[in-house]
């Protein structure tokens, strides 16, 4: 039996320079990037990409005092998408409805904030928070979603690193062909600014990207590129079997082609791009397509020195020369690295080229580094093209990760 | 510290823990979870801001005294005039 058609129905995100799909991709085409500087406890003034969404939309003062930046993320994208859905959610069977949202990590943020506020008091732990445990349990986001909107089907996280964005929409796609649920919620998010350590960690590894003027910091294929700007954000989809979505009239922002999730089992950091190439090749295998039928690569490169060229590397092994209508771009150049939201997110950026026929660029490459010279990438300036009917969305995370999603133009 | 003041610092660490209520008319004699929005774990959040804020210990046996503004009164009042008497 063939597996069921799974479409992508709705879409709610926060990034930082865009609270809206619509406002996120026109910043993308005009080139607009949302890095701010930001303190960072024990760190001082980082370059960050905040997210600026209005966290009492969806939430009371409570929840959100209660609550944590993950649980409200995850809500805020949530919200959104169910109402771009167009999903009449009252008459939603809410026991049928999955929530899947993928993490780099969950609950770092509260025990630093715990820590700190136990300092204040001599390291007494009689002031420890109560709210600790339920607030760093690893379902924490998707939890939180589930209690706002009453949506009692199974609700958890993915931790996969900075592949967790494409991995909730792999697992949601998953469970609704299985069965399991009949109306998702999936995509990644990330909190990860509000934490000291995990700057604190790409500076012990300087892989933390420094630069006069906080728009040009996150700098992806540009020989000057020196390290991550570190980011939050969030980026939800509704997902559902074609059968039910076209039943209900829903419009398509694109189907489900292929994925592929695999581990290097090779390095604690280091990329490798023998199991990246590897992990393409079994996407677009799965999708039943070829590499020359892809249209837009959307790389995960986060303007490391060597992790850029490594999955350049990965790319020229599947799609070397001989695919004239491949174009390559990356987001993070906008919006930073969005940890478990990135992959989420940077495929959203991307979905309305399906319409628009136009690649965003890559930004910031004053100096392109030969060793990332791909045929087909788009630097600096929107290119149009002739036909976008498919999109590679690379996302790759630490302890080896490697997952690649494609999406196709939906046709009946 | 007068039974009212004290009544005052239980409604201002209320307010903190529950910023979406109304306080403008809260009934001293009735229970606060029967005319306000709170949890067992709002309550737990009083007695750590009592914990934090003034000092204050309120072991579990003693939860019950927490129930209403004018029970918080008779049983934390003396605690605050004691705290004050040693200085």
């Amino acid at each position: 039996m063939k597996p069921a058609r799974i479409v992508i129905t709705g879409i709610g995100l926060t990034a930082p320079n865009g609270n809206s799909l619509a406002e996120f991709r026109q910043n993308l085409l005009h080139g607009i990037a949302g890095i701010e500087r930001m303190e960072i406890r024990y760190m001082g003034t980082q370059l960050a990409g905040v997210c600026h969404y209005d966290p009492l939309k969806y939430q009371k003062k409570k929840e959100l005092r209660v609550g944590t930046r993950a649980g409200s993320i995850s809500i805020y994208c949530a919200r959104e998408a169910l109402a771009d859905s167009g999903v009449n959610f009252e008459t939603l069977p809410k026991d049928r409805v999955g929530i899947y949202i993928g993490c780099t990590e969950h609950g770092n943020v509260e025990t630093e904030n715990e820590i700190y506020n136990i300092s204040k008091f001599n390291y007494d732990t009689k002031f420890w928070s109560h709210y600790h445990n339920p607030r760093t349990v690893a379902n924490n986001p998707a939890g939180e979603t589930s209690l706002n909107l009453g949506i009692t089907g199974p609700a958890y996280t993915i931790g996969a690193a900075c592949a967790a964005g494409n991995m909730g929409l792999i697992h949601a796609a998953q469970m609704l062909r299985l069965g399991e649920v009949d109306f998702a919620l999936c995509g990644g998010i990330s909190e990860s600014i509000h934490t000291f350590g995990i700057f604190a960690g790409f500076k012990s590894q300087n892989a933390l990207a420094q630069h006069a003027d906080p728009h040009k910091a996150s700098r992806p294929f540009d020989k000057a590129r020196n390290g991550i700007v570190i980011s939050e954000g969030g980026c939800l989809y509704t997902l559902e079997r074609l059968e039910e979505a076209q039943a209900r009239g829903a419009k398509i922002y694109a189907e489900i082609a292929g994925y592929h999730v695999n581990s290097d089992a090779s390095d604690y950091v280091l990329p490798n791009p023998t199991r990246q190439a590897e992990c393409i090749r079994a996407a677009i295998t799965r999708a039943g397509l070829k590499p020359s039928d892809i249209h837009i690569v959307n790389t995960h490169a986060t303007a490391t020195p060597l992790g850029d060229i490594q999955e350049c590397e990965a790319i020229r092994a599947v799609f070397g020369e001989g695919c004239p209508d491949t174009y390559i771009n990356n987001t993070k150049g906008y919006i930073g690295h969005c940890m478990g939201a990135a992959g989420a997110l940077e495929l959203a950026g991307n979905l309305p080229s399906f319409n628009d026929l136009t690649v965003h660029p890559s930004i910031n490459v004053d100096d392109l580094d030969p060793a990332c010279a791909l045929p087909g990438l788009v630097l600096n300036q929107p290119r149009t093209v002739a036909k976008v009917d498919t999109i590679l969305n690379n996302s790759f995370g630490m302890l080896g990760i490697n997952s690649a999603l494609i999406v196709k133009r939906f046709a009946a | 510290m007068t039974k009212d003041e004290c009544k005052q610092v239980v409604l201002d660490i209320i307010a903190d823990i529950a910023p979406d209520e109304d306080l403008s008319n809260v009934k001293p004699e009735v229970r606060l979870r029967d005319q306000l929005q709170l949890d067992s774990m709002d309550f737990l959040d009083i007695v750590m801001e009592l914990r934090k804020r003034h000092s204050i210990e309120v072991p579990e046996a003693d939860y019950q005294h927490l129930a209403s503004l004018d029970s918080c009164a008779e049983y934390l009042t003396p605690k605050f005039i004691a705290l004050a008497a040693k200085g």
